[in-house]
């Protein structure tokens, strides 16, 4: 893994692009390049994070400019590839404006700005995100979001379901998301969208480490 | 090339709550407005465009609404179009 790349991407408006590269590279030694939304070239990146933030001002809706940017454009074939990409926050919001994750983010129910830690299950591993060991596991994870509620209609859950797409739900749904939904994989399981920073959560100074198997798992093949 | 005035109505789908909304009416009812059953906020958006004729100007209205102006998953649309 000795170059193993992640590519962390930066939008005008993205706010938590330093904080990801500052958790890959000082926490888990894990090399990473950022890379400017005007960039279509991710051959020098095996795996991808769409950091937290407010690309673009969030203009329109969260995420829906940045879903026109070249490097989102470039996104396709990249996960038609298999490799990993991430996205959290505002990347899930771009993943789902984008087509990649199904459903949508909208404003929280109680329309305030959500910052606080909270307690997640996994539902499913799929795609090796999660250390889903054998019963059922929960972490803690911090979340700050004012549109977090995940929106899908009930043929899309059921979907989500029987494929084993649901990764996270919340314990104590903060926001009204559908079935308490925090974070989805697609399919093939290489992409993974959650509205909960794992960065956010990988030095005990901090807080806590749950959110470093997220993101040690981007090397993993 | 013909010149078009095109009022975009975005709104969210009946089936998504939308608190802003709610808020709103919320307020309304302290200001003493009676009788208010339902209040849903949504976007207006408008468009100067120009085209060979209304039909070439409807199919890049379409194609602006249904990829860019709304996201058909949580919200509905609908425009309304000038000849100016």
């Amino acid at each position: 893994m000795d170059n193993f790349t992640v590519g962390v991407v930066v939008f005008p408006g993205s706010n938590c692009d330093r904080d990801v590269s500052w958790a890959l590279e000082g926490c888990l030694d894990i090399r990473t390049k950022y890379l400017w939304h005007e960039s279509s070239d991710l051959s020098d990146v095996d795996s991808i994070v769409l950091p937290g933030g407010f690309s673009y001002g969030d203009y329109l809706r969260c995420g829906a400019i940045a879903r026109f940017s070249p490097l989102i454009n470039a996104l396709d074939e990249f996960v038609k590839s298999g490799k990993r990409v991430l996205g959290i926050c505002n990347g899930f919001q771009i993943l789902t404006e984008s087509g990649f994750l199904p459903g949508a983010l909208v404003a929280n129910k109680n329309l305030h700005f959500i910052c606080d830690d909270v307690e997640l299950d996994i539902i499913s591993s799929k795609g090796g995100w999660f250390n889903n060991r054998d019963e059922k596991q929960t972490i803690k994870l911090p979340i700050a979001h004012g549109e977090g509620r995940y929106h899908c209609d009930s043929d899309t859950f059921k979907k989500l379901v029987d494929n084993e797409l649901i990764a996270l739900r919340y314990k104590n749904n903060p926001n009204g998301s559908s079935y308490d939904i925090a974070g989805i994989t697609n399919e093939k399981g290489n992409v993974l969208g959650l509205m909960p920073h794992p960065e956010r959560a990988c030095d005990e100074t901090i807080g806590g480490t749950d959110g470093l198997f997220t993101l040690k798992s981007l090397i993993l093949k | 090339m013909d010149q078009f005035a095109v009022k975009v109505f975005v709104r969210l789908r009946p089936s998504v709550l939308d608190p802003a909304g709610e808020a709103t009416k919320s307020a309304s009812i302290k200001l003493g407005a009676e009788g208010i059953k339902s209040l849903r906020i949504g976007k207006m958006i408008e468009v100067k465009i120009e085209g060979n004729g209304e039909n070439e100007v409807r199919d890049k209205i379409d194609l602006l609404c249904d990829r860019l102006f709304a996201n058909t998953v949580i919200e509905d649309y609908e425009y309304s179009l000038e000849k100016l």
